[in-house]
């Protein structure tokens, strides 16, 4: 075998976390204050400091040619592994060797400054992902072609579309010729096109021969452009291989969503009423951990009312993981009297795409809040479609909603 | 093997940094031509603003130098004694200040490639070194204006425009490393640069306060300490030959101090780099 292009060896690296502080920065205040403060009581503060590991101990090689495909759920180590390989910052502990020019793409644009024109941006960006000016100016033509962004070169950057803009940074990027390529999931932006473009153009600068290192949650999109993968789990490598195995043992680690979700009993004093479970189902009453995409599927919530209400509505919200809210279905208003129940919300055919998704419950009595409980629940709807879901749900990453709108095209002429 | 093999472990930062520095010119160059373009970009008057600001400090001196009786030297006019003075304080005040806030400002790039970090606070400097450059022009103009002909000594001036691009890098460096873990600093260096030109040869001389019988002797060691002394004594004796102003122990102390500044700023500035991506 010939000699790794890339060898990492006992990786890990540890970042402090401080609690009860929002910021990553300290301010000198602080630092001043928490002295004197320690001062007087004689002893020292106990640091409410914590440590993570983002990368626990990770080995592996790269061969020359290799296309390497970085897997595992957000905040696996992913990011970190390729900020630690493109010397953005240092490994706390271990050593990596690397026998190449290395261009990291963390971010399309990095740099671009908004009020310089288009061809200024070309060179400054050029610069700061390694290029001098010579080969900047030999990519040139090349660069604005692929971009399509000719009529526009001497137009500040502020005023183009965010299409635009992000056709002429990854343009810049696909222009580099390093001897490995380092990308981040940059092509989760842009429209279809522009990424099939991209996609395309990073093939043929793998098929150069060059090295490859990617990370994607987009399966399909590794699947593609890798032959070899690494999957990352809370910092430590579990699987090292083809990409296919590693996409395959993904995929089922993935299935572990859960489908029961227990509340926490409401605090003292307790409310007239409060929910206690919610399960996902299928149509037919089982369980129903992930949702393959397109799916019809329905939640399922045990409440307990304690008190009689005589204006009781129980509320079921979907919202993304960002708290964006996606839809709210309210039962109608209606007394009850105490007892245990349950409610039934049947998802009536909205297609979210595959993505984890907060479930909001909320119970209130004649305009009270009873109870509230944000995102304690969790849908997951996965991106392995069956047979029996809508079959014209085909991109995925074609928005929020899958649903397709009515399309009639006639002739007019 | 490749010649670019690098090798990554805990504190291997240190180990070719000068080499990197070097090998990353090319950026350097280009930080500064586009801080230089994003300067003149959306201003109406653009390069005027160079030429307005220093003007404006100008009158604004002479008025208090000439106030409160600061003595001239031989024959030489109020406004170029302040001049001299002026353009020496408007760069490093600027240089330091933006230098100063620079990694924030840059943060996005330090969080997403890699380069020696220096370069970002080296590069918004050569901004204000065209600026000096521009405004340089109006003492030129002035100096016509009074038929006032330079002696040999100015040959000298660009070692102490070194000088006063030293003290900048160095409190810059020092400032900007600060501020990345305490945002404190940014409240700081406004109210430095304020004060600085309270305590710096601007509207008065050197010669005021070593001639002074009244100031004590320790007040003018630490006069002496603010290294922007040395650099503007030395601007105004290459400009206009007015030896009066430098005392020479105190001239020496003040550029050993502006030495040291830049030593201390690097070293800072090189122990807490690694780190900057994780914090800022």
């Amino acid at each position: 075998m010939a000699e790794p292009i890339i060898t990492v060896e006992h990786l890990s690296k540890r970042y402090l976390l401080r609690h009860q502080q929002a910021e990553r920065y300290t301010a000198l205040r602080d630092v001043l204050t928490n002295r004197a403060r320690s001062l007087f009581r004689g002893g020292r503060q106990a640091t409410s400091t914590e440590e993570f590991l983002a990368l626990d101990d990770v080995s592996f090689s790269v061969q020359p040619g290799d296309r390497v495909g970085i897997i595992g759920r957000n905040g696996a180590g992913k990011s970190t592994l390729l900020k630690i390989l493109s010397r953005i910052t240092e490994p706390s502990k271990g050593r990596i060797t690397i026998d190449g020019r290395v261009a990291s793409l963390l971010e399309v644009g990095t740099g671009f400054h908004p009020e310089l024109t288009g061809r200024e941006n070309i060179y400054l960006n050029g610069a700061i992902l390694g290029m001098n000016k010579a080969e900047i100016r030999a990519k040139f033509d090349e660069i604005v072609a692929f971009a399509e962004v000719e009529r526009f070169l001497d137009t500040p950057v502020k005023r183009y579309s965010s299409g635009m803009y992000v056709r002429l940074a990854f343009a810049v990027a696909a222009h580099l010729e390093p001897e490995i390529l380092i990308v981040d999931e940059v092509l989760a932006v842009g429209d279809a096109a522009f990424q099939r473009k991209c996609l395309g153009k990073m093939e043929s600068v793998a098929g150069e021969g060059r090295t490859v290192l990617f990370v994607s949650h987009q399966m399909d999109a590794v699947q593609r452009l890798c032959n070899k993968g690494l999957l990352l789990h809370k910092g430590r490598l579990i699987t090292d291989g083809p990409m296919d195995e590693v996409v395959k043992h993904y995929l089922q680690q993935n299935a572990t969503a859960e489908a029961d979700f227990r509340f926490e009993p409401p605090a003292e004093p307790r409310p007239a009423a409060f929910a206690t479970e919610l399960r996902i189902e299928t149509p037919e009453g089982s369980p129903l951990p992930e949702v393959p995409i397109g799916s019809l599927w329905q939640a399922r919530i045990g409440f307990t009312v304690e008190k009689p209400c005589d204006g009781f509505v129980i509320a079921l919200g979907i919202s993304t993981l960002l708290d964006l809210p996606i839809r709210t279905t309210w039962s109608t208003a209606q007394a009850m009297a105490p007892g245990r129940y349950e409610v039934l919300f049947i998802n009536d055919g909205i297609h979210l795409a595959d993505n984890q998704y907060k479930l909001v419950v909320g119970l209130s009595d004649q305009g009270r809040v009873l109870q509230y409980l944000p995102g304690q629940a969790l849908l997951t709807i996965s991106d392995i479609s069956t047979l029996t879901g809508d079959s014209r749900i085909v991109n995925s990453r074609s928005g929020l909603l899958m649903n397709q709108m009515e399309t009639r095209i006639q002739r007019i002429a | 093997m490749s010649k670019h093999r690098i090798v990554l472990e805990h504190g291997s930062a240190d180990r070719h940094y000068w080499r990197d520095l070097w090998n990353y010119r090319g950026l350097f160059g280009f930080l500064a031509w586009r801080d230089i373009l994003v300067r003149y970009k959306q201003t109406t008057i653009g390069v005027l603003w160079s030429v307005l600001r220093p003007l404006l400090t100008l009158a604004v001196m002479a008025f208090i130098g000439w106030l409160f009786e600061s003595k001239l030297p031989g024959n030489v006019p109020r406004l170029l004694l302040v001049g001299a003075a002026t353009l020496p304080w408007t760069f490093f005040s600027t240089a330091f200040s933006e230098s100063a806030g620079s990694l924030i400002a840059n943060s996005n790039l330090l969080t997403k490639v890699y380069f020696p970090r220096l370069i970002v606070p080296a590069s918004t400097i050569i901004v204000c070194l065209i600026d000096f450059l521009i405004s340089f022009a109006i003492l030129v103009v002035l100096m016509v204006a009074y038929r006032f002909m330079p002696g040999p000594e100015v040959l000298l001036l660009p070692v102490f425009l070194l000088l006063a691009l030293v003290t900048a890098l160095g409190s810059g460096l020092l400032i900007a490393a600060l501020n990345v873990k305490y945002r404190d600093f940014r409240y700081i260096v406004p109210f430095i640069v304020q004060f600085g030109l309270y305590v710096s040869p601007v509207a008065f001389s050197s010669a005021d306060i070593h001639g002074s019988e009244r100031i004590p002797e320790l007040l003018k060691f630490i006069y002496a300490l603010n290294p922007m002394v040395g650099v503007i004594d030395g601007f105004r004796w290459c400009l206009l030959g007015d030896d009066a102003t430098i005392h020479l122990p105190a001239f020496l102390l003040s550029i050993g101090v502006s030495l040291l500044l830049l030593v201390a700023g690097i070293r800072y500035f090189r122990s807490t780099e690694r780190g900057f991506a994780d914090v800022i």
